[in-house]
């Protein structure tokens, strides 16, 4: 009985916090909570017409589909090697990126950080609209420079084998500007004292950059790196989707568990075929945030999100 | 400037500049001649210039405003909206005084390890809670989000805890302490992720391409796509009758790189003026997930 006195007591005590914050406490219930139930989709055989509780159950039956079908396959590999691609690029362009600006002094370093950083603020769709200009299969830019040359045009939106090289180049020009300020930042936060003393020993610019510099900015490699291994399973949509121009083509290199989910719902309105795949991304997607946040807390407690 | 500076100069310019270069396309492409194109293909250097693209979009443009207006409302409406719920959380969140301090955080850090995936979501709003086709489904899916509520709360950390003591001793309610204390010296903080969540709203063309059949519903993101799909909006039909130009020269290709201009030039000016705050959160974000 003190026990629930206590309780009440605890409850009247915080009430005027638990008000302020219960907006809140409601809408994530609503969003992120009850979608949970999406687990059990995958069990059933989902039909508008009788809606989530009267569709029948299926059992298994829509992950042997799913495991039987190509796709499974393709999705994986696309999302997951597409997604090592860009970190490994990503993160080797925008460390060099910030290791070139903290060479230079500060007044220079504003214009070519909002120059950098200027493709992040785009949306994947205009980003779409820049790069079809250059790769259009009839007035695309390259085409017509190929052509100038005496060479083949190429059919970029029907031939998937370029396209890993492409959307690496893409992610690149959206990401990198962004990556690079947050390696700056993290070099500006060095001890100069490092820099003075190493060039009175007499290193070169070179020497400090592989001697100081980089193990400098070893942990926060680490912790970037190993947070977006933890996202490996999820692509960005509007790259893989915008930027292709869902082009059918380009599937066998393109086509992600994102861009997969989304087209079984919109476009083949197989709910639990999307359901089925997007529990599989869920479930694993866990999976692998548990085990990088794991390893972060062995690298640097204080980065682990838990 | 040092001799030995000139690589790094050398490199960055011209990797900025190469940054640049889809923009520029898409300018030099939307001010030519449709023959030109036809001939030149898009290109940087056009042979003539023209603005007849944007004369042809302007001649009726009520899709594209009508889209503006979608847009800025679903912005506006988006960032207070979400600021307020973000804010609220995330400072509760950082009272050590708090009883459920840490079932709370658990329980908002728990969706960004773990989410139900698309599908469920997409029944939830179209199906449960009838919001295809309203405005709701454009902004409602985005105001509470786990990391804006990390990054915020990163903010309220650093604030001296003997302001809210000393409120509290004089017995001010903990709304009116919020309200009239925590906030007006939040400013920056509720200014970063105020940006962010405008950025979002006004990139957003996922919840369109879910939620919205509407034309009177289209935001200027996903207007481009329908532009970029099948060429529709771009008044060449109405070029055809009332400018009077042959078929040769009304401007479709043109036309879209003119559109996609109108609709996302503006904000792409403005959002670097606020460089500042985005690169202050993204510093202290992107370690915390």
């Amino acid at each position: 009985m003190s026990q629930l006195m206590k309780a009440i007591k605890d409850f009247k005590k915080n009430f005027e916090l638990t008000l302020l914050a219960l907006p809140s406490i409601i809408f994530i219930f609503i969003f992120c909570y009850i979608p949970l139930y999406g687990l059990v989709l995958p069990f059933k055989n989902y039909n508008y017409r009788d809606g989530f509780f009267r569709s029948p159950w299926a059992g298994f039956e829509n992950f042997k589909f799913l495991v039987n079908s190509d796709a499974i396959i393709r999705i994986t590999r696309n999302t997951v090697v597409m997604n090592a691609l860009f970190i490994v690029f990503g993160t080797v362009i925008s460390l060099i990126l910030a290791l070139l600006l903290f060479e230079l002094a500060r007044k220079y370093i504003k214009l070519y950080q909002t120059m950098l950083f200027i493709p992040f603020f785009v949306s994947w769709v205009v980003a779409a609209y820049a790069f079809r200009a250059f790769l259009d299969m009839e007035n695309g830019f390259i085409n017509r420079m190929l052509e100038f040359f005496g060479k083949e045009p190429i059919m970029w939106y029907s031939e998937p084998q370029y396209w890993p090289y492409i959307l690496v180049l893409i992610s690149i020009w959206k990401g990198a500007g962004y990556g690079a300020i947050i390696y700056y930042t993290g070099l500006m936060g060095a001890d100069s004292e490092f820099y003075e003393a190493s060039r009175i020993d007499g290193a070169t610019r070179l020497q400090q950059t592989w001697y100081i510099s980089l193990p400098l900015l070893k942990p926060l490699i680490s912790i970037l790196v190993i947070l977006s291994i933890g996202k490996i399973f999820y692509g960005d949509f509007g790259l893989f989707y915008n930027v292709t121009l869902d082009s059918s083509q380009l599937y066998s290199t393109t086509d992600v568990i994102d861009t997969y989910v989304y087209r079984a719902l919109k476009s083949l309105g197989d709910i639990s075929m999307a359901a089925t795949a997007g529990f599989y991304q869920s479930i694993v997607g866990f999976v692998l945030v548990l085990a990088s946040n794991w390893v972060v807390k062995k690298v640097n407690p204080d980065n682990s999100l838990f | 400037m040092k001799a030995n500076n000139l690589i790094p100069h050398i490199v960055l310019l011209s990797i900025a500049i190469a940054c640049l270069l889809p923009f520029l396309l898409i300018i030099s492409s939307s001010l030519m001649y449709e023959k030109d194109i036809i001939l030149q293909g898009y290109t940087f250097i056009p042979k003539k210039i023209t603005l007849l693209a944007y004369e042809v979009i302007l001649k009726d443009p009520q899709q594209l405003i009508n889209s503006y207006i979608v847009t800025i409302i679903v912005t506006i409406v988006g960032t207070i909206v979400g600021l307020w719920l973000t804010a609220t959380i995330a400072y509760v969140l950082t009272r050590n005084d708090y009883k459920y301090k840490n079932k709370l955080t658990f329980y908002v850090f728990f969706t960004m390890l773990f989410n139900g995936g698309l599908i469920p979501s997409y029944i939830l709003i179209s199906r449960w809670l009838n919001m295809k086709d309203t405005i709701f489904a454009l902004i409602v899916p985005y105001l509470v989000i786990a990391w804006y509520v990390l990054l915020m709360k990163g903010f309220f950390q650093s604030l001296p805890k003997g302001l809210v003591e000393s409120a509290k001793i004089d017995g001010a309610s903990e709304f009116k302490i919020f309200v009239q204390i925590v906030l007006p010296i939040s400013k920056p903080a509720l200014a970063t992720v105020g940006l962010f969540l405008v950025l979002q709203y006004w990139n957003d063309w996922w919840l369109s391409m879910l939620f919205i059949d509407k034309e009177s519903l289209f935001s200027l993101q996903f207007l481009l796509i329908r532009v970029m799909r099948n060429l529709e909006f771009l008044n060449t039909e109405m070029a055809r009758q009332y400018l009077n130009i042959d078929r040769l020269n009304i401007p479709t290709l043109s036309a879209r790189m003119a559109m996609s201009v109108l609709a996302a030039g503006p904000m792409l000016f403005i959002f670097p003026f606020f460089q500042k705050y985005f690169v202050k959160g993204l510093t202290l974000g992107s370690i915390k997930g």
